[in-house]
């Protein structure tokens, strides 16, 4: 489990400081698709990167199964990530690399592995990511979705215990999103991985959000899980959720029947 | 405020290169890359100096042919003056100064796009010393290939010297061989040799750490790119003014 406890984050512009985020406070749990939501510069990526230790909050504590980050010396916070897995926005795949040569990247840099095991490992996670047969592409050669699929290949390839995602859907159409949100979801349950998904794609939040932590200009918002979502009372929340006609025609058919429709393949 | 700005800008640098000289993750992989750094940047140059070295000996020998037609001159004095500028100078200096349009700029633009694209940060949240790991395989690759590319350089501009005295007949190619071996000082190759290790570091260095801290997009790359360029440049010009100070007198 990750634990947030009273972050605060500014960062100077101008020779003055503007602050970020405001006292936040959440808990990510082991083996459920962790949601951080919010509207576009509500400070939900500043969040994940204080999380993962890209920044260093001004004050709080970031409690990786109890072991704070934010006092971690380099060689702990080293050892630390070798444990975190993580989805870029962009993917990040490295563009010199092939699939198989970027998925067997961090196990050529930090596993014990011989050679053919790195292999097979390697081409156990493009297998379960469903990429099979693209091992010797270049990224430039995939789709926006198969890239997708080949950054969670390399994310999983060292087995982590926490896994971040940074806006996995955005650039995909939604049938692709789809299959991104189901692929996080089953390997966050196959591997009890705690997994924190940024996003502000309602699709998600509605199919895979588990456990949900709205942002809302830098404040904790609402805490919460999908099925909660439709009848909180919370304005800031409510005016992001069903901004959309879709979500608010979901809301009312949801009040007038008492369910909510599920995602069909 | 510029001045503080600049002296801020150096501390970053200097930070940049202590990252840079840690020990590598894994010296098999370091190697590979140290490889590939020096095929890709030295071996990759190799047609870009032959084409220059010989055009450029070609014009020295035709330009001092013109400048010391003097018959108080011996004429082997073209070939001399030819050798001297090319070894104190043409090989080290200006070869450098050409490479680094080349290697910098692939080098600012190459790592630029890896930070703008986030593939360093995916290196870094792996735990990988990011700088290190990309970063000081081009340095060690650029100076251990840029001696040889001066020597290859060197011999080059003399051959177009003597091709220009076989193909126009400026002077004889006998008397050109003759000047290129009259009163022949061994130190200045050493010294093209050593100030080119200095000029290999301040290219790849500098235009690493551009490339490393653009923040942007694709037009903040490009910009980086040409900074790079520019400030290798001007630093390559004030370490030849320091080494030469140091090194002839």
């Amino acid at each position: 489990m990750i634990e947030v406890k009273g972050i605060n984050k500014s960062f100077k512009e101008n020779g003055s400081y503007r602050q970020v985020l405001y006292d936040i406070n959440a808990k990510f749990y082991d083996g459920k698709t962790n949601l951080i939501i919010g509207q576009s510069g509500s400070g939900k990526t500043v969040l994940v990167k204080n999380i993962v230790g890209l920044f260093k909050p001004d004050d709080g504590q970031i409690l990786y199964d109890g072991r704070d980050i934010t006092v971690m010396d380099r060689k702990q916070l080293k050892e630390l990530r070798k444990e975190i897995g993580m989805l870029f926005q962009g993917s990040a795949l490295f563009d010199s690399e092939t699939v198989l040569g970027n998925v067997i990247f961090p196990l050529k840099m930090f596993s014990k592995m011989s050679h053919e095991e790195q292999r097979e490992r390697a081409q156990f996670c493009i297998d379960r990511v469903n990429l099979t047969g693209s091992e010797n592409k270049f990224p430039s050669e995939l789709s926006g979705g198969m890239q997708k699929r080949a950054a969670i290949a390399r994310a999983i390839a060292l087995n982590p215990k926490y896994l971040f995602c940074d806006e996995p859907n955005s650039g995909l159409d939604p049938k692709t999103s789809i299959v991104i949100d189901e692929l996080l979801s089953d390997i966050t349950h196959e591997f009890g991985i705690t997994t924190i998904i940024n996003t502000h794609d309602m699709n998600s939040v509605m199919g895979i959000g588990e456990n949900i932590v709205f942002i809302n200009k830098g404040h904790v918002g609402w805490i919460g899980n999908k099925d909660e979502v439709y009848s909180v009372d919370n304005d800031d929340l409510n005016n992001f959720v069903y901004a959309t006609d879709l979500f608010r025609d979901v809301r009312k058919y949801r009040r007038q029947h008492g369910y909510t429709p599920t995602r069909q393949q | 405020m510029a001045f503080f700005n600049s002296l801020n800008r150096f501390g970053d640098y200097c930070m940049f290169l202590w990252r840079c000289f840690s020990i590598p993750e894994k010296w098999k992989e370091f190697f590979k890359r140290y490889l590939d750094e020096i095929s890709k940047l030295g071996i990759d140059s190799i047609p870009l100096i032959l084409i220059v070295s010989l055009f450029i000996g070609s014009l020295c020998t035709i330009l001092i042919k013109l400048n010391i037609s003097n018959p108080l001159l011996p004429r082997y004095s073209v070939g001399l003056t030819t050798r001297e500028i090319i070894l104190l100078e043409f090989s080290s200096s200006i070869l450098c100064l050409i490479l680094s349009g080349k290697i910098g700029s692939n080098i600012a633009s190459e790592i630029g796009t890896m930070r703008v694209t986030e593939q360093i940060d995916a290196l870094d949240i792996m735990g990988i010393n990011s700088a290190n790991y990309l970063v000081m395989p081009k340095i060690t690759g650029l100076i251990t290939i840029m001696p040889f590319m001066v020597v290859i350089c060197m011999a080059t501009s003399l051959f177009g010297g003597w091709l220009i005295c076989i193909l126009t007949g400026i002077v004889s190619p006998d008397t050109y061989i003759y000047g290129i071996q009259t009163q022949f000082t061994e130190w200045y190759v050493w010294f093209a040799l050593i100030k080119s290790l200095f000029f290999a570091f301040i290219i790849s260095s500098i235009s690493s750490f551009y490339g490393y801290s653009v923040e942007g997009g694709s037009i903040e790359v490009g910009k980086a790119s040409t900074d790079a360029v520019v400030m290798s440049n001007i630093m390559i010009l004030v370490a030849d003014v320091i080494l030469t100070k140091l090194m002839l007198q």
